[in-house]
């Protein structure tokens, strides 16, 4: 016989490990997709070039599509003409480069930098603009009717390529990376090209700042708020047609951005391409989960790893690959890598 | 006797091709709990909700201190006055308990007294002031809900079912809460299914039925009136 009472104090149970690094788990996707193209890729120079390479385009699609999983997010609005944006960028960028021929052409890295700082600026100043003009013409009358939306935005998508062809004529136009820019560096036996490295960079300083934004700031914060029930954004007093308004006119200038970069990236532009990139957009919105800035940084990251890998290893599974990576994230998380809460 | 804080004129709304309120006509008075009873679809959530400028009615007026408020859009009628605690609480669920109550704070800064009341109304809040709002309780969530409405000052709060769902415990916790903030001379409007807890905090009845105002008057009369709450609403409610 035992003398001592039983303990009834509740026991706090942890989760198991397994559960408690579930949410964890897409954070995780990057870096062992990396150390799985080291395993399958023979060469760790080749493999460390493919990867700079991956991170680079996804740096750059992030950029482009950060700010239409906030448009879907915060006004459920989705826009096929984001691509005009992306082309629309390229275009202004490169103009403002070729422009300035002696700048980037000097082997100075301060007026290469300047020379591609303006033309940055006067690439996501005309996409802004537009961006505030396509929300008012295209979008505004559309809200609450997807089939519209897509109907509707791709006629504007069409509208801003012809355009293009109006402004800048049928052909496609070449455009070097300024004098400091070209090349590559050598680090561990393998080829890094600079330009690739600047745009990780780039892709970084964009992500980061967008978070600070959004976690930091009111905002940001109304923002967040907005993508999961705008209607009590509203209630509490805010405007969110304008909020709305704000965040797609930096959607806007952020393709803007990443078209220019995609520029210097290709070395050559056209007025459809902005389209080709919005596949790898869509696919990347998608399998982040639509309305995370956090989610579409890691989905970009992926695409591009996964792009840049299989083009190396089987060259033949590249144009699926990155729809069989969205059907086996889908699989996996059917909301997306990082699900975002919806009211109703 | 004062103007009243609210008053509704022969208001209309209707939601998609359905007419659902057909002409409401009542009066909040200043100070107090009127309290907004009916059947389960008479058209309560859809009464303070065009209110709060969610819905809008295509007919009638709306009058908030004398002023009409029809047509204005839910920010600029939260502005002019009136908090909103929704049937589904309308909790921000990624954001922390924090953020949600800074978010009601128009200039992103709670008045330290305020935040006083809701901590000692609702310990709960202290203890998860960091967390997602999305791993609260139920009872957790409502008072979040409540506590967000009351960051600012408000001419008048609309609060629906507050007890919807909530254990006994919580429910009285609200309710001592609710009570306070009338205490204080606070102007609501409130949506309660839980008789009990109406008449606790009420002073003033509508009773809704089919999107019209079928009976106003004191709680008391209604409370004492067994045969009236069952012509009314339907229900035999419980005496006590
Ligand atoms: N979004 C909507 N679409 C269509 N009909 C709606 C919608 N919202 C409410 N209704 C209808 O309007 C009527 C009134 O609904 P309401 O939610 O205002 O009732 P309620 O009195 O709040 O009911 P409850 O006590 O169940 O909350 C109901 O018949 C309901 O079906
Ligand atoms: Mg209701």
């Amino acid at each position: 016989m035992t003398d001592t009472a039983p303990t009834h104090a509740p026991k706090m149970t942890k989760l198991p490990l397994s559960e408690r690094l579930k949410p964890w788990l897409p954070v995780l996707l990057v870096p062992v997709l990396i150390v799985l193209g080291f395993a399958l890729i023979p060469s760790p120079s080749s493999w460390l070039t493919l990867t700079v390479s991956g991170l680079a385009m996804g740096m750059m699609i992030f950029v482009i599509a950060s700010g239409m999983t906030l448009v879907f997010g915060l006004m459920d609005v989705i826009n096929f003409g984001h691509g005009a944006f992306i082309s629309f960028g390229a275009f202004v960028g490169t103009t403002v480069l070729l422009a300035l021929a002696s700048m980037t052409g000097a082997p100075s890295l301060m007026l290469n930098l300047l020379a591609v700082a303006l033309a940055v600026l006067a690439a996501m100043a005309v996409t802004g603009a537009l961006g505030w003009g396509f929300e008012r013409v295209i979008v505004r009358p559309v809200y609450g009717s997807h089939l519209k939306q897509i109907l509707v935005t791709m006629g504007g998508l069409i509208v801003a390529e012809q355009l293009i062809y109006v402004i800048w004529g049928g052909q496609e136009i070449v455009i070097a990376r300024p004098e400091t820019l070209k090349g590559a560096i050598t680090f561990a036996g393998a080829a890094l090209e600079k330009y690739r490295l600047v745009a990780v960079g780039v892709g970084l300083i964009v992500f980061l700042s967008l978070r600070a934004v959004l976690r930091r700031t009111k905002l940001g914060l109304i923002v967040r708020a907005g993508v999961e029930n705008p209607e009590m954004v509203q209630a509490l007093g805010y405007n969110i047609t304008r909020v709305f308004v704000g965040v797609f006119v930096a959607g806007s200038a952020l393709a803007g951005l990443g078209g220019v970069m995609w520029a210097l990236y290709q070395e050559i532009i056209t007025a459809h391409m902005g389209n080709e990139i919005m596949i790898l957009v869509f696919i990347v919105v998608i399998i982040g989960g639509l309305g995370s800035v956090e989610g579409c940084f890691i989905g970009a990251l992926t695409v591009g790893l996964v792009q840049n890998y299989a083009a190396f290893l089987e060259p033949k599974l590249a144009l699926i690959s990155n729809i069989a990576l969205m059907v086996a994230i889908l699989m996996w998380r059917p909301m997306g890598m990082v699900p975002v809460v919806k009211a109703k | 006797m004062s103007d009243p804080i609210l008053r509704l004129t022969g208001v209309k709304t209707d939601i998609a091709q359905y007419h659902i309120l057909h002409g409401v006509d009542f009066e909040v008075p200043r100070g107090g709990v009127t309290m907004l009873l009916g059947r389960n679809g008479a058209g309560k959530t859809t009464t303070l909700r065009t209110i709060m400028g969610l819905w809008k009615p295509h007919a009638g007026e709306i009058r908030l201190d004398g002023a009409p408020i029809q047509g204005l859009s839910p920010a600029q009628i939260a502005r002019r006055g009136i908090g909103f605690v929704p049937e589904d609480m309308g909790i921000f669920s990624d954001l922390t308990v924090e953020e949600n109550i800074r978010l009601a704070a128009l200039d992103g800064h709670p008045i330290p007294e305020r935040l006083d009341w809701i901590f000692g109304a609702f310990p709960a809040l202290r203890t998860f002031w960091k967390s997602a709002a999305g791993t609260l309780s139920g009872g957790q969530k409502q008072m979040l809900s409540v506590a967000r409405a009351v960051v600012e000052d408000r001419e008048l709060y609309l609060i629906d079912e507050p007890s919807k769902g909530l254990a006994p415990a919580i429910v009285a916790t609200l309710a001592r809460a609710l009570k306070d903030l009338k205490n204080r001379g606070a102007s609501i409007l409130m949506v309660e299914q839980n008789f009990s807890l109406a008449r606790a905090l009420g002073d003033h009845v509508a009773v809704m039925d089919d999107g019209r105002i079928v009976w106003t008057g004191a709680m008391a009369e209604l409370a004492g009136d067994t045969g009236l709450q069952e012509r009314l609403m339907g229900l035999k409610m419980e005496q006590a």
